[in-house]
């Protein structure tokens, strides 16, 4: 757990909480790695984790009937991957493929609610950083959305 | 004010919309500055403010990429080496390359918004040694709508170079990041306290990625952007392309953040 701990406490997103907050944050934490090429989830399957990613490059993709895969959105060190585990259904939205080797944090989403729950001013922080990384991603999707460059002279 | 007559040397197609002339100068002494515009008139058609997007030393051809978007534009992709456009200028202000000068340089474009700056990333490797980091964000719709794809792939081999690339969508065979522009920023290497930031693209765009750069720490009197209005004569008498107290055609296209104090993200303006 300490090495987690080692590596949390580098990480921007845990910038200016206590290193009592982030070691709580680490009971729910594991170092993992996943190999270019390979699959974190697929779009339908139970949600319980959040990767924040330490190395590599993950490609979050969604397949149609009328356009097979498409690449949504690649995210890269320091950004966080999944979001589905916080609310019902409990299911991944989108397939994650990794592009390149990834090494991550998983934060199992279940011990992070308790952890929260047992200090609501961590659950929170938590939450507020959560938040903003969400509300950031929502509004850089919503210039993707507008095809800015399509009508661009 | 009136154009000269000028002999097309050639005309390559970038993609399926987009065409870059290679334009006869009117005289050796002809020259411009990176981030500079001509008129170009498409004769019985019309005429357009096309930015330069060649090198800006080279004095034996004007360069000037144009995607056709209407009846003017049309006509000039369709022309052929040895047709003759109409041409006045260069006119507008430059990109401010002294101010980079010993800092770090970020360059940030999107879509056809590389052209305007491709001038301003070889004048900078022209004089590679007066500058820290360089680095070129390049946003576009699809790997398919990539411009200069063969430069930037070579600007890509570069050591003194730091180009990232990112696609709005993109098939699953595409190995690059997806994602808009301002996601590169935080994925670059420059000093926020002292960088220089050249920005040419989308208006939606810039204004999102001046906001980004603030939030990074730029102020922003180190914040260029290159404004496009609808122009017309091009040295700031009709009044066509006037943006609150300012003529882009004269007083732009380059202008600093800190010039325009905001008027640009005016819903009215």
């Amino acid at each position: 757990m300490s090495e987690v701990f080692d590596v949390l406490v580098n990480q921007p997103f845990f910038a200016g909480m206590t290193d009592e907050q982030v070691r709580a944050v680490a009971k729910s934490a594991a170092l993992v790695s996943f190999d270019e090429g390979s699959v974190i989830f697929v779009e339908g399957g139970p949600a319980r984790y959040t990767y924040l990613i330490l190395e590599g490059d993950v490609a979050l993709t969604l397949r149609t009937q009328e356009h097979g895969s498409k690449i949504i959105q690649t995210l890269h060190r320091g950004e966080f991957v999944g979001w589905s585990w916080m609310y019902p259904p409990y299911r991944w939205n989108f397939d994650a493929n990794v592009q390149t080797d990834v090494k991550a944090v998983q934060f199992d989403g279940p011990k992070l609610k308790k952890i929260s729950l047992a200090d609501p001013e961590l659950g929170y922080t938590m939450m507020r950083r959560f938040t903003e990384v969400i509300v950031n991603r929502m509004q850089a999707l919503r210039i993707q959305l507008l095809d800015v460059y399509s009508t661009f002279r | 004010m009136r154009p000269t007559a000028r002999r097309i040397l050639s005309v390559e197609r970038e993609l399926p919309d987009t065409y870059t002339l290679e334009i006869e100068p009117p005289g050796s002494d002809w020259s411009f500055l990176p981030g500079q515009y001509t008129m170009l008139y498409a004769f019985g058609i019309g005429e357009v403010p096309i930015s330069i997007s060649g090198d800006p030393s080279d004095a034996t051809r004007i360069v000037q990429t144009i995607r056709a978007a209407g009846a003017v534009t049309d006509a000039l992709v369709a022309k052929v080496p040895g047709d003759f456009v109409g041409l006045r200028g260069p006119y507008g202000t430059a990109w401010d390359t002294k101010a980079g000068e010993g800092r770090d340089v970020l360059i940030i474009a999107g879509g056809i918004g590389l052209a305007p700056v491709r001038p301003l990333v070889l004048d900078v490797l022209n004089h590679r040694d007066r500058y820290g980091n360089v680095t070129l964000l390049y946003g576009a719709r699809s790997p398919r709508d990539l411009l200069f794809a063969d430069q930037l792939q070579e600007w890509r081999g570069r050591f003194d170079l730091e180009v990232l690339i990112t696609v709005d969508q993109a098939e699953q065979t595409w190995r690059g990041p997806v994602g808009v522009v301002t996601s590169l920023i935080g994925r670059s290497s420059f000093d926020p306290d002292a960088a220089v930031a050249y920005v040419c693209g989308p208006e939606v765009m810039m204004r999102f990625t001046i906001q980004e750069l603030e939030r990074k720490g730029f102020s922003d009197d180190r914040l260029y952007v290159s404004m496009e209005r609808n122009m017309k004569c091009g040295i700031g008498l009709c009044g066509h392309c006037q943006l609150g107290r300012f003529f882009i055609c004269k007083d732009g296209p380059v202008m600093t953040c800190a010039q325009m104090a905001g008027s640009c993200w005016i819903r009215e303006v």
